[in-house]
């Protein structure tokens, strides 16, 4: 089978051109690195994102600290992951790269902070 | 009056990154002046992932990006005032400025550095018939109100342009419960990047509709609907082709403007093309000792790009406070054919410089050529080239000659 890939990985957004049966991938043509590669694998097996969003925070001197993930997560659960961040509120003061959540979902991956939050 | 040998319009990536470097260069009597309460200009709002992949290889979000920046300006002394709007800049470089806490300020500078961004093109620059109700914002400050106030803007959206911050806001949107009927975009391509039509619309199953546009506005108070059309090759809508949207919500990205009210008060003059200034290869301004960089000179795709711009800056900004003067840059650089514009316009011929542009069209297997008179300068094969995506080249001073005009052209 034939499909093209945009891939995410970087800014240069390879479109990759792939060849592939079932999770075999044959032959990649269009990126410009081996991460190319990889992608349209994982793509084919396994669909990974990251998430940014927020987390509320109480006695802050802004009502959000921001927060990201510390790596891709299956793309199914992303919705579940964002219900279990919105349950979660801090107490300021919050620092970059506070964890917020250890281990998401079990997931391997952290949820940490990505902005300093001083408290009032 | 005061004196400062360098003052910064603006606390964003650029003015952090020509501070940084400014003090790295020897100059120590440096002001930064910002229009928020906080350093760090629009990165504050973009917390999603993916900067800083080619300045620090790990993708970080917006703030903590800006963070890094912010925390060695502190560390090295380099003062800003925050809460400060500058009103006038006059071409002898008097600054004048008011804040909250110093009140109203006249400061004259050796050299003035503007890095002041850029921002957004609103419902009223593309004048859309229908009334005026709320629920109607820019993706910048729809991003502001979700991601700074914790400001919900709308539970059912259309969004209007495929700019970046539409497509991200469109997944930021979904991701806290919104639905996101649709991105409408008039042009028969989109506007931003490819791995954010990936990511943010493809992933969550938004449709992109090229070559559409919204005609109509429906709603008393708040926003009701949107009628939509497809649009023929020269952006005119297709009557007949109206479709009405039941929407609260509408997003627009429909463009960036760098923001250049106060250049032009200081005289610069403007490219119409970028609508940023005219530069020289050191992007020194039309106006000695006036130099631009970041997207107030023209509108970067990533952050990355512009914190090297910067730092490009205020290396010849340093030369100028130090020598009193650069050389002179008589040669221009044209924008040639299927070449939107160029950075710099006009360069000496002696010296390195990073050349930026942007194709008017999406090209396919293509070769960008720099030019010289006869002679070639740098020719580079693409297999693509996007106006979503500025192409940037790094011109070697030994290939130039110092008697003729460049010409870059991609075909």
């Amino acid at each position: 089978m034939k499909r093209v890939f945009t891939c995410v990985v970087c800014p240069n957004g390879c479109e990759i051109e792939a060849d592939y049966e079932g999770a075999d991938v044959r032959a990649v043509t269009g990126n410009l690195c081996p991460k190319g590669r990889d992608y349209v694998v994982q793509e084919l097996v396994d669909p990974r994102r990251t998430i940014a969003t927020s987390v509320r925070v109480t006695g802050g001197d802004q009502p959000l600290a921001s927060v990201r993930l510390t790596g891709a997560i299956p793309k199914a659960r992303i919705f579940d992951a964002m219900r279990a961040i919105n349950a979660r509120t801090l107490a300021a003061p919050a620092a970059i790269g506070d964890v917020v959540i250890h281990d998401l979902m079990g997931l391997g991956c952290d949820v940490i902070v990505t902005r300093n939050v001083p408290k009032v | 009056m005061t004196h400062r040998q360098a003052i910064i319009i603006g606390g964003g990536p650029a003015g952090l990154a020509a501070a940084l470097r400014l003090k790295e260069r020897g100059v120590d009597d440096i002001l930064i002046l910002e229009r928020e309460h906080r350093l760090g200009g629009i990165l504050r709002q973009c917390i999603h992932d993916g900067f800083g992949l080619t300045r620090f290889g790990e993708s970080l979000s917006g703030p903590e990006y800006a963070q890094r920046f912010i925390d060695r300006v502190e560390a090295a002394g380099i003062e800003a005032i925050t809460d400060c709007t500058v009103l006038d800049i006059t071409p002898d470089k008097t600054v004048t400025a008011v804040s909250r806490v110093h009140g109203f300020m006249q400061l004259e500078a050796d050299a003035v550095i503007l890095t002041m961004g850029c921002r957004e093109r609103t419902r009223g620059a593309l004048a859309t018939p229908g009334t005026r109700p709320a629920g109607i914002y820019t993706a910048g400050v729809a991003q502001s109100y979700i991601n700074l106030q914790n400001i919900m803007v709308g539970r059912e959206a259309v969004i209007l342009g495929s700019g970046d911050i539409g497509l991200i806001m469109a997944r930021r949107m979904t991701l806290e419960g919104a639905h996101v009927k649709g991105v409408y975009e008039v042009q028969p391509y989109p506007s931003g990047l490819p791995r954010n039509i990936e990511q943010c619309l493809n992933d969550y199953d938004i449709p992109l509709h090229l070559s559409h546009t919204v005609v109509e506005i429906r709603g008393r108070e708040r926003l009701t609907s949107v009628v939509v059309a497809r649009c023929d090759g020269r952006f005119r809508p297709i009557p007949g082709t109206e479709e009405e949207i039941p929407c609260d919500t509408l997003i627009l990205s429909v463009g960036l403007i760098p923001e250049n009210e106060l250049s032009l008060a200081a005289r610069v003059e403007l490219d119409p093309r970028t609508r940023g200034a005219f530069v020289d290869e050191h992007l020194q301004t039309g106006v000695p000792g006036i130099f631009a960089a970041g997207n107030v000179l023209h509108v970067h795709d990533l952050v990355d790009f512009v914190s090297l711009e910067a730092e490009a800056l205020a290396d010849s900004a340093a030369e100028y406070l130090k020598g009193g003067g650069l050389p002179a840059c008589g040669l221009e650089v044209k924008a040639g054919a299927n070449v939107g514009h160029v950075i710099p316009q006009k360069i000496s011929g002696t010296r390195d410089f990073t050349l930026s542009l942007r194709v008017r069209s999406p090209l396919k297997d293509v070769r960008l050529t720099v030019r010289q008179g006869d002679n070639t300068v740098l020719s580079k094969k693409l297999r693509k080239a996007l106006p979503a995506e500025m192409l940037q080249l790094a011109i070697r001073a030994e290939k130039l000659s110092r008697d003729a005009d460049v010409e870059v052209s991609v075909e």
